[in-house]
């Protein structure tokens, strides 16, 4: 369970969220700018929310009544950030095995076959496609063995064909890990595959409107 | 004058300085550049400080500072230590000197590096000093190189400072600039043009091959 119980302004913008995410695979579905990266941001530790607390189970991240606030590289989050942002000087293979640590059930071997990149781990970052970024990436965010997977817009690069491959093994990570996943997708089809919950927002707060799928 | 003494005196001072300028030098550009801090603002001037000071008065600072009777001389002194008019004085006018333009560029190296970067080896359980030494530093290299070979140029030409707090004894603290001034001043213009040579192929080759290895950086990104 992620308890999102908190606020935060930024300028004119101010995000509110009162949230108990249950499911297995939670997604964040709204127009950009509505806060959903905020959102992803704050459980990540890499913005402050003003008042309230952010928790995953009885794991307290941050709570701006007692003062703990974590610094992002104790949370144990797997984020894949919307600009993905791989380390340009390092090889694919040096990306992924960046943030492994001890614990970490699932060998290179495996993640990179699930995403299928193992042809890429020599390559430079540089050399690679956004689509093949967005996968390693993910292999990355996999491979640190997180107590939550982050995931903004992980395929929106990858081509759809490849999409609908890559599906069955974020399934299998879903299901297998049992590492809950907050996922921000602006596709429906992505939603309904893979998320157990829909959390709407809009202009940085929660809309009760039911989600419709589009078929 | 001996051409080649003197010249391997400068170049091995001045190679000591740029390794001492290097771990402060990397502190205070760190802090300058990702620090959020009170007195950031007042240790971003007296960084830079020595570069617009006139060298002369830096090295009258410096010699009232180490003297063996000023503050920091004193404490010297105890332990046995005399740097003023020695070769450590050379050392010392060389770093204070080549600092600023160490900082300031591996400074502006460090703002570069993109954020992003640096956030994401965080939320990959990287603690502040793995993300510095695995992703900010070498993102920065190229910065880095050219801030020491510029801190390195800058105290081979040092003259200023070490004439104030090392004077200009033969065979003791006398480097090149201070030697094309001896030299200059007493009409022997001629051996001074060697001298001249010397200092400007020395700043030639730093930077040359700096630019190199910048150069070379960029094709491979």
């Amino acid at each position: 369970m992620i308890l999102l119980d908190f606020t935060l302004r930024q300028g004119t913008f101010s995000l509110e969220i009162h949230e108990r995410l249950t499911a297995r695979v939670t997604a964040l579905f709204g127009p950009s700018g509505a806060g959903k990266t905020t959102i992803l941001d704050a459980i990540a530790g890499l913005r402050r929310p003003d008042t309230g607390s952010i928790a995953i189970d009885s794991w307290v991240l941050i709570d701006r009544s007692t003062g703990v606030d974590l610094p992002p590289h104790r949370r144990h989050v797997g984020y894949v950030a919307q600009d993905v942002a791989l380390f340009p000087h390092m090889t694919v293979r040096q990306n992924v095995l960046y943030g492994r640590r001890e614990g970490q059930k699932l060998a290179l071997e495996t993640v990179a076959s699930m995403l299928e990149i193992p042809d890429l781990l020599d390559r430079r970052v540089p050399q690679l496609s956004g689509g093949e970024r967005q996968r390693v990436a993910v292999a990355r965010a996999l491979m640190s063995a997180p107590q939550v997977l982050l995931f903004d817009e992980p395929l929106a690069a990858v081509d759809v064909e490849r999409r609908r491959r890559i599906w069955p093994y974020l399934e299998r990570v879903r299901d297998d890990l049992g590492v809950p996943i907050v996922y921000v997708t602006h596709d429906p089809v992505e939603v309904e595959r893979l998320a157990d919950q829909v959390v709407q927002i809009e202009n940085g707060r929660v809309t009760d409107r039911p989600f419709t799928f589009l078929r | 004058m001996d051409l080649w003494q003197i010249t391997w005196f400068t170049v091995a001072t001045a190679t000591f300085a740029t390794l001492l300028m290097v771990p402060p030098g990397l502190l205070l550009a760190w802090a300058l550049a990702r620090g959020r801090f009170r007195g950031r603002l007042l240790l971003d001037t007296l960084v830079s400080l020595p570069l617009v000071m006139p060298p002369v008065a830096t090295g009258m600072v410096l010699l009232a500072l180490f003297a063996p009777f000023g503050p920091i001389g004193r404490i010297l002194a105890r332990a046995g230590v005399q740097t003023v008019f020695t070769w450590k004085a050379v050392v010392l006018a060389m770093t204070v000197m080549g600092l600023p333009l160490f900082v300031r560029t591996v400074r502006a190296g460090f703002e570069q590096v993109d954020r992003r970067f640096e956030a994401a080896a965080a939320t990959l359980g990287a603690a502040p000093l793995r993300v510095f030494l695995t992703v900010t530093l070498p993102l920065a290299r190229p910065a880095v190189i050219a801030g020491a070979v510029l801190g390195f140029a800058r105290a081979i030409g040092e003259f200023g400072a070490t004439i104030m707090i090392a004077g200009s004894i033969p065979g003791s603290t006398r480097t090149l600039a201070v030697a094309i001034y001896s030299l200059a001043e007493t009409g022997r213009t001629r051996e001074a043009a060697g001298f001249v040579v010397v200092s400007v192929a020395i700043a030639f080759g730093a930077l040359w091959w700096s630019n190199r290895l910048v150069w070379a950086t960029e094709e491979r990104r």
